[in-house]
């Protein structure tokens, strides 16, 4: 069970270290201290293992997770969880812009606030912000699946392709070919199931939340919009 | 790039240490803008009728002495001239700040004032930021509230007058992450309607706006948000004035900004990790600002 003192061990080292673990290593639970905001902390893990960081973060934290479960004790910066494959990444706090930005797989629980450009270009992901989410959230989200608890901010889901909105609360606004779509029996087990994963499961009642997805009407080039380009 | 940091003292039992927090939050936004620094004190208390005018040379080599002790000669024994670093700070009677104005356009134009006030002392130079903080001593300096820059040039020169804060009216200043795309016609425009605007920076002409509508009767936060219609690109502001402390996103919200408030303080910065120093952040209300949405506080 390693402790990682990051006041004490370098970042380099810390993620060198991490990089080096295999699929079957005994070393299944680590520890980072004193994590100050610092950028990049465990970017890059591909190893089945539990990583606990007791404090705020800042950039790209958990940046391409592969099957590593990270606990991030306190807010995160940019970027968390960007572009993660699979795994589990769960913030306590707050998570500042593109959180989950270009996520193929995994999910990403957000217990705060997620601020702008959340699920930015999701290709898979799964993301879950217990509080709301900034403006321009989805923008070309092409699959995976985002729901909030809260409220989300100015056009929501601008230029949409696949990936599947759930909002529970007022949204300021939807971005282009984002629409309001009927919230249909699949969709119900749908989001029981990602409220399940989240740890909700029976604590929110799915009916209250809205779908949104694409009106798939900017997938190909249309000629009565050559005016506009 | 670029790192800003703001803090606006509400507990006045704090104002000793707006200098040394200022510093420590700085001082961790180095990686963003390690280039120059800069720093804006409104300092606690004021002189009645004395105003203070801050003034840099061309570079850090340029000796700012003789020249000075010439200014100090010319002015006589009303005015009270203290070098710090690069810079000197002149404080005499307001309505003599004139004649500092004149006597250096005349006989020293290479010297610019970075500030005029009778709360703001500017201090900014090429450098590490946090050799910069030192050598101006900023930790002990104390004040109501201030705001801190570290820049990465990309649209103007690595020089004293390319750093910031830029000043471009009394007891106002402005600092910026980002970049402005219209800022060569607007600066052809305010020239014109006479507001000074000495470089080619492109946040100057955004300080300049300000003071303009401000000149013009505007309020700061009527300012603010005129300058989301007239500025073109990306952009957060953090501005002071003799009493306030303001922050503006442009629409998109492209750089980072997070703030924190307790009954203590209200603070600005790029990344959290600034307002780690502060202290009971633990408990404090922290947010991101709102794209396109002026903040504003004010002391009474």
């Amino acid at each position: 069970m390693p402790l990682i003192d990051l006041s004490k061990t370098s970042l380099r080292d810390l993620n060198a270290s991490l990089h080096k673990l295999t699929a079957d290593t005994n070393e299944t639970l680590w520890t980072i201290v004193n994590p100050a905001g610092e950028h990049s902390i465990a970017a890059g893990v591909d190893a089945p293992i539990t990583i606990n960081i007791d404090g705020p973060v800042g950039y790209y934290c958990g940046g391409m997770n592969k099957h590593a479960t990270i606990v991030v004790e306190g807010s995160a910066g940019q970027g968390v969880g960007e572009n993660m494959m699979s795994g589990l990444i769960r913030v306590r706090g707050d998570a500042s812009q593109s959180a989950g930005a270009t996520g193929r797989g995994g999910l990403l629980i957000v217990e705060g606030n997620a601020s702008a450009r959340c699920g930015i270009s999701m290709k898979g992901i799964d993301i879950v912000v217990k509080g709301s989410i900034g403006h321009l959230s989805a923008f070309m989200g092409q699959s995976g699946r985002l729901v909030v608890f809260g409220e989300a901010g100015e056009a929501l889901g601008d230029s949409i392709y696949e990936a599947h909105l759930y909002v529970r609360g007022a949204v300021a606004g939807l971005g282009a070919d984002c629409v309001e779509k009927e919230m249909r029996d699949e969709h119900r087990a749908e989001l029981a199931e990602l409220l399940k994963a989240a740890g909700e499961e029976h604590k929110i009642d799915v009916s209250e939340f809205r779908r949104y997805g694409s009106a798939r009407q900017l997938y190909n080039f249309n000629i009565d919009n050559v005016d506009a380009y | 790039m670029c790192g800003i940091a703001g803090l606006f003292i509400k507990d006045r039992s704090l104002e000793p240490k707006l200098g040394e927090l200022l510093t420590k939050m700085t001082a961790t936004l180095c990686s963003r803008g390690p280039d120059s620094a800069g720093f804006a004190i409104y300092g606690s208390g004021k002189a009645a009728g004395k105003t203070k005018l801050v003034l840099a040379g061309p570079s850090k080599a340029y000796s700012l002495e003789p020249v000075m002790r010439e200014l100090g000669l010319h002015l006589g024994p009303g005015a009270d001239i203290h070098l710090l670093h690069t810079h000197a700070i002149v404080s005499l009677k307001a309505e003599d700040a004139g004649r500092v104005r004149s006597w250096v356009e005349a006989h020293a134009p290479e010297i610019t004032i970075v500030s005029e006030g009778e709360r703001l002392e500017i201090f900014k130079e090429v450098g590490y930021p946090t050799d910069v903080a030192r050598d101006f001593g900023i930790s002990g300096m104390s004040g109501t509230h201030g705001i801190s820059h570290t820049r990465m040039a990309t649209e103007s020169a690595v020089t004293t007058n390319g750093s910031h804060p830029f000043s471009t009216g009394t007891d106002q200043c402005l600092v910026h992450n980002g970049s402005l795309s219209n800022h060569a016609s607007l600066r052809r425009e305010l020239r014109r309607e006479g507001i000074p605007i000495r470089t080619e920076n492109d946040t100057e002409v955004a300080a300049a706006y300000l003071t303009k509508q401000m000149r013009d009767g505007q309020s700061l936060g009527e300012a603010l948000q005129s300058s989301l219609a007239d500025l073109d690109g990306f952009f957060t502001f953090v501005v002071g004035t003799e009493n306030g402390f303001g922050v503006l996103r442009d629409p998109i919200a492209c750089k980072p900004a997070v703030m924190a408030e307790t009954d203590q303080f209200v603070a600005f910065a790029s990344e959290f990790k600034s307002l780690m120093c502060l202290p009971g952040i633990k408990n404090a209300k922290v947010w991101e600002p709102k794209p396109a949405t002026v903040y504003f506080w004010e002391h009474q």
